[in-house]
């Protein structure tokens, strides 16, 4: 071909950029995806070895509350117990907190006052969790020590721990969720003689529920997930929780035993198993997420 | 006065009280983590390196190594993140396809760090040979950082009017160079605020970084710039214990007699200049959008 014809007949200098751009945020988009694939992979691959070739039984590692690697006992029920019960004791406390703020700041409180605590939030939302944990050591163990006698290390300084940590988020989702309500709606039912308390109790309450759900939801995510704030303040002994006594979370066990084991060893498997519940707990929070948004619409 | 105005009173000044509680708990855990901390942080301390066994130890390595790690970080997740929102919000169909795309990139935001964390453990740790090292540590900050990066870039994409690219396209531009040049341009305000918040979000990650990055740090060069230098502090493929990690590690094994003043005073440093990374993605925005108004 000759060069005017090339340039007669050939694609344009714009096409061939365009073909490009669109392969290149095309791969992206799909090294990310293959990425959660193989994360997703990798975590349920290494995570049934204990199960399929160590020859310990799903069952037994899920109810069985005797976690003692040294002699081959794998049983997570103490662990996953702890997770649930700090991560919904933290969730709980949270919760009317957050809503009483999310309700002083769109319903009682002057405009202004949203403009003041947003960066507040902000700031507090981003204080990293090894900080929290800091805190939880410093501050809330020997508290801890002081009213209910032991160490002061186990569920209840986790607990404060997780709910310091999640009220940031939780408080600025549902500031978010009373703001989407329609003000048309608060009028009309100042409008037909409603009190500010009946109107937020009947109106605005009702109509933001599942925008607090969802951050409730996400909150008590974020805090199941999390591995250092609450390792350093549990005491971190797999056994069953008590008021008293120091446990141990999904987590914190992942956290201090992973560089203690050798990989492919029993021991290990185990622990990847854990990392596989975590992994399923958060898939759960995600689905509850979607069914909560989903039921809205 | 009727029995629901006076449940009105009463409700409304229990949720007042309630919501003060929380404004006393957010200063006594600001003035928890600032006061003992603020007054440990002097030139010396910023300046000098970590002490194993004894006392008057710094944070230079640790503070370095987190700022060097973040922006290795945005170096590969940056244009990763903002290819995937590009593709996603220009170029997409709605189909199953992209929607599962977006369901990855869902399910990827929330998975727990230390889980990612262990990913990386295995993989670029393990598999690939990397061993503790800043690049397997920004790889995995990389995994981390990608959901709420592309989901910014997507939104502050999305913001842009499509008049423009309608004008564009009009003018006789290519697809590709409407993007470019107008798209782009337009959405870097929102880009750039979200890239600066992940870097504050990055900044303070520890539970990925332990078995990733490392929990010890190797004395290094400060004057040699050659990154393959084994001893250079440029060099990715060193130990490094960031700051976060420090503070980690300080208190659950560390052995020097001043653990509990060097660590609160890492945490004022590490939440000071979150806030800063906060301030500056408000203010950049804030006045790239106000020169683009003009």
């Amino acid at each position: 071909m000759k060069n005017w014809e090339k340039y007669l007949m050939g694609p344009s200098k714009e096409r061939t950029q365009e073909r490009v751009g669109r392969g290149i945020t095309g791969l992206s988009i799909l090294m990310i995806g293959l990425l959660v694939g193989i994360i997703l992979l990798f975590l349920v691959g290494k995570g049934s070895q204990l199960f399929l070739k160590d020859g310990v039984s799903f069952q037994e590692f899920i109810f069985k509350t005797v976690w003692a690697p040294g002699n081959e006992v794998y049983g997570a029920a103490s662990m996953i117990i702890t997770s649930l019960l700090v991560t919904m004791v933290a969730g709980l406390i949270a919760l009317p907190f957050a809503l009483a703020v999310g309700v002083a700041v769109t319903e009682i409180l002057p405009p202004i006052t949203k403009k003041i605590i947003q960066p507040i939030i902000e700031l507090l939302v981003g204080i990293p969790s090894v900080v929290y944990g800091l805190i939880g050591l410093t501050v809330v163990v020997p508290i801890v020590r002081q009213l209910v006698g032991g160490t002061g290390f186990g569920i209840i300084a986790a607990s404060v721990v997780l709910f310091l940590m999640i009220m940031p988020t939780i408080t600025s989702m549902i500031i978010d969720a009373f703001q989407a309500v329609d003000q048309d709606q608060r009028r009309a039912s100042a409008g037909l003689g409603a009190t500010r308390w009946q109107t937020i109790t009947r109106i605005v309450i009702p109509a933001a529920k599942g925008g607090i759900l969802t951050a409730l939801i996400f909150g008590m995510a974020r805090a199941f997930g999390e591995a250092l704030a609450v390792q350093m303040v549990i005491g971190n002994a797999a056994i069953m929780p008590s008021i008293q006594g120091s446990a141990a979370t999904i987590t914190s066990v992942l956290t201090t035993g992973m560089g203690n084991t050798i990989l492919g060893t029993p021991a290990n498997d185990a622990l990847w198993s854990l990392a596989l519940i975590l992994l399923g707990m958060s898939l759960v929070f995600n689905l509850l997420m979607h069914f909560v948004t989903r039921k809205e619409a | 006065m009727t029995k629901a105005e006076r449940i009105d009173r009463i409700a409304t000044i229990l949720i007042l009280l309630l919501a003060l509680a929380v404004v006393g708990l957010v200063i006594t855990v600001l003035g928890l983590i600032l006061i003992p901390g603020i007054s440990h942080i002097s030139w010396h301390f910023l300046t000098s390196s970590s002490q194993s066994f004894e006392t008057g130890g710094g944070i230079f390595d640790q503070l370095f190594n987190s700022f060097y790690l973040v922006v290795l970080t945005l170096l590969i997740s940056v244009p990763l993140a903002l290819g995937a929102a590009i593709y996603l919000n220009e170029y997409a169909k709605q189909n199953w396809f992209t929607d599962s795309l977006r369901l990855a990139i869902e399910v990827l935001s929330s998975l727990p760090s230390i889980v990612i964390g262990l990913f990386g453990y295995l993989v670029f740790v393990l598999k690939w040979g990397l061993d503790f090292s800043l690049l397997a540590g920004a790889l995995v900050l990389t995994i981390l950082n990608l959901p709420l990066l592309t989901r910014t870039s997507e939104t502050a994409l999305s913001q842009v009017p499509n008049l423009q690219r309608q004008a564009g396209l009009g003018l006789g531009m290519a697809k590709w160079q409407v993007i470019l040049k107008i798209v782009l341009p337009a959405a870097l305000p929102g880009i750039l605020t979200g890239a600066i918040l992940s870097a504050g979000r990055i900044f303070g990650e520890a539970a990925a970084l332990i078995y990733t990055a490392g929990q010890s740090t190797i004395t290094v060069n400060y004057q040699d710039w050659n990154p393959f230098s084994p001893t250079s502090f440029l060099n990715p493929m060193r130990p490094a214990e960031t700051l976060a990690v420090h503070i980690w590690k300080l208190n659950t094994e560390g052995l020097i007699p001043d653990a509990s003043a060097v660590s609160s005073g890492a945490a004022a440093v590490l939440v000071l200049t979150i806030l800063l990374f906060n301030l500056g993605a408000r203010l950049i925005g804030h006045l790239i959008s106000k020169r683009l108004e003009k």
